[in-house]
């Protein structure tokens, strides 16, 4: 269970999320501090330590779209939050499997700032509401880097694989 | 069943037959991108040895181009250790293609690698930036991944797990009209699919007017795909492409042209006649958002922005100075212009284009993305608008939340240069 923390529209593109002047800042240790940089309100409560992990930002449709910055993904990543929108633009999504953000896609989701939501596995149950949303399942290609723990580990695995080494 | 042509190639590259889409396919990359974001991919790929007793190793050095262009000359003292790290990376482990902060090979990483040759029709091209669909112009499959997965291309030589995309063919018939083009064509379509419409889909571009447009022209169509969500766009290579790659990229050699069967299955048909377009405008600020431009002419603009991997090359340069030429860039507006890369600037200087814009009043920057994504020169005042070549118009964009920026064509930016307002180049300018 979690609460959505933070609800926002369509197309809310990786300039959003991360914005283009702190690109210089890459390493994923560094980068939640400017999580949405230009919402700052929301921005402050991130970084105020207010929000428990498991936490869930509410999207519209294709989420992340824009730029390929991996900031976008690390810097939501390091609050441990939940991504449950309505759909996501295709490298945003790839990027948070690789570093294991959670991402939800429920094309019908509707959830309003505070209320509590169940991720199950075949639909987002919005406990407030009493509603309940279908997910859309991830393609298979994709659940298997999520399930070996993210990109580094999968290719550590084939790479470890391929020289013989332990 | 016939394959498109990003079927034929993933086929090719993963050394099947033949491929449909929703396939998961392991393509061998033949070409593989980054530009300062290089410093995270470093840093994934180290992590990916971590605790092991395998030693580092880059499948292909040859392989991988890295292009400094976001940031140069840096911007801040974080930037240049991180270009230093990158340098330092690059010498140690014999990158091959490697373009540092240089007047003469330097510029946009997507101009960098059409221009020198580097992308060849049928190549699995990858980079970890969102514009690399750029590279569909010349009939590679070229497509946007973030570091993390760049990281494990370098060391294994191949993309993971990649799902074969639905194409999306765009037909496009007719003759432009004077001061129309590639761009307003692309706004057109994007307003069309809109910004999630060819989301984890390609686009291939096919019709009499693609086959008579310049690689210059595709460039834009193809960089410009992935505002409608497209994974990349693609032209057929023709004989256009070869053109190109021997006379301006000065490729020797074999190259095989790939094209798609004649029965390919696609996820839908668009059709569009180009005969009576006018230009396009993308407002703020979405890059969908976009208008003809009679319900926007007029509108008051602070900063002009000709340049970027979308409009940054000879021939928007050469329609922009056509226009203002012998004239001024309005008093109250400022216009900045960016070549993409320094061959094209140089080229420019010897055409005499650049100084023809200085004298209207241009600010004519170094080679590079300059004020296209707002981290480095030309950033935007509070509540100012920006009327610009670049690609994208998101909040923000051009460093500034508060700020719009309304995206078009070089020939509508030059125009509007003159009067300081939204300006319609098809009506009165000569
Ligand atoms: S010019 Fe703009 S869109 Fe093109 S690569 Fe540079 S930042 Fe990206």
């Amino acid at each position: 269970m979690g609460k959505v923390v933070y609800t926002v529209g369509d197309d809310v593109s990786t300039d959003v999320i991360y914005p283009g002047r702190y690109m210089a800042t890459v390493l994923p240790t560094e980068t939640p501090q400017y999580a949405f940089a230009d919402h700052a309100e929301f921005n402050a409560k991130l970084k105020s330590k207010q929000v428990p992990p498991g936490s869930v930002l509410v999207g519209g449709k294709n989420f992340g779209c824009g730029s390929s910055r991996e900031q976008a993904v690390s810097t939501l990543k390091g609050y441990d939050l939940v991504i449950v929108a309505r759909s996501f633009a295709r490298i945003f999504l790839q990027n948070s499997i690789n570093l294991g953000l959670r991402t939800v896609a429920a094309p019908d989701i509707d959830a309003k700032d505070g209320d509590e939501l169940e991720i199950a596995e075949h639909e987002v149950i919005n406990r407030t509401s009493g509603r309940s949303f279908r997910i859309e399942p991830l393609p298979p290609a994709r659940r298997d880097i999520m399930e070996a723990g993210g990109l580094i580990a999968y290719t550590r695995a084939r790479v470890l694989a391929g020289s013989g080494a332990r | 069943m016939g394959m498109t042509v990003v079927e034929k190639i993933l086929a090719r590259a993963s050394g099947l037959k033949s491929v449909k889409a929703g396939d998961v396919v392991e393509p061998k990359v033949d070409l593989a991108m980054s530009h300062e974001n290089g410093a995270l991919v470093i840093n994934q790929f180290l992590e990916i040895y971590k605790d092991t007793s395998v030693t580092p190793k880059i499948w292909d050095p040859s392989k991988i181009a890295i292009i400094f262009d976001h940031r140069v000359p840096a911007e801040s003292s974080k930037t240049a250790t991180n270009q230093k790290k990158i340098r330092e990376f690059v010498a140690a482990n014999r990158i091959g293609k490697f373009h540092d902060i240089r007047g003469d090979l330097g510029g946009i990483c997507h101009q960098i690698l059409p221009e020198n040759g580097y992308v060849r029709p049928g190549a699995v091209v990858v980079g970890t930036d969102s514009h690399t669909t750029s590279h569909g112009a010349l009939g590679a499959f070229a497509f946007g991944i973030g570091a993390t997965e760049m990281a494990s291309v370098w060391a294994l030589g191949t993309v993971l797990n990649v799902e074969v995309p639905q194409t999306i063919k765009v037909v496009v018939t007719g003759t432009f009209p004077k001061f129309v083009g590639p761009k307003d064509l692309i706004l057109h379509l994007i307003g069309r699919l809109s910004a999630q419409g060819a989301n984890f889909k390609v686009i291939e571009f096919h019709g009499p007017t693609i086959r008579k447009m310049s690689t210059s022209g595709r460039l834009v169509i193809c960089n410009m795909s992935v505002e409608a969500g497209a994974t990349s766009g693609i032209v057929p290579a023709d004989d256009e492409t070869v053109r190109y790659l021997r006379e301006e990229a000065g490729v020797t050699g074999k190259i095989a042209l790939v094209a798609p069967d004649p029965d390919a299955t696609y996820d839908q048909i668009v059709e569009i006649d180009v005969s009576k377009l006018a230009p396009q405008i993308a407002c703020p600020h979405t890059v969908d958002n976009v208008k003809p431009i009679k319900d926007v002419k007029g509108t008051k603009v602070n900063q002009i922005v000709i340049g970027s991997c979308t409009n940054g090359r000879l021939d928007d340069l050469v329609v922009a100075a056509k226009i203002l030429k012998g004239r001024k860039v309005a008093a109250g507006t400022r216009m900045l212009v960016f070549p993409a890369s320094g061959r094209i600037y140089n080229q420019a200087l010897a055409k005499g284009i650049i100084g023809d814009l200085m004298k209207a009043g241009a600010v004519v920057m170094n080679p590079g993305c300059g004020p296209c994504l707002g981290v480095h020169e030309g950033a935007l005042g509070d509540g100012e608008v920006a009327l610009s070549t670049t690609n994208r118009n998101f909040k923000g964009r051009m460093g500034n939340p508060t700020a719009g920026v309304y995206l078009c064509s070089p020939a509508v930016a030059a125009a509007s240069a003159l009067k300081g307002v939204i300006t319609d180049p098809t009506k009165g300018v000569k």
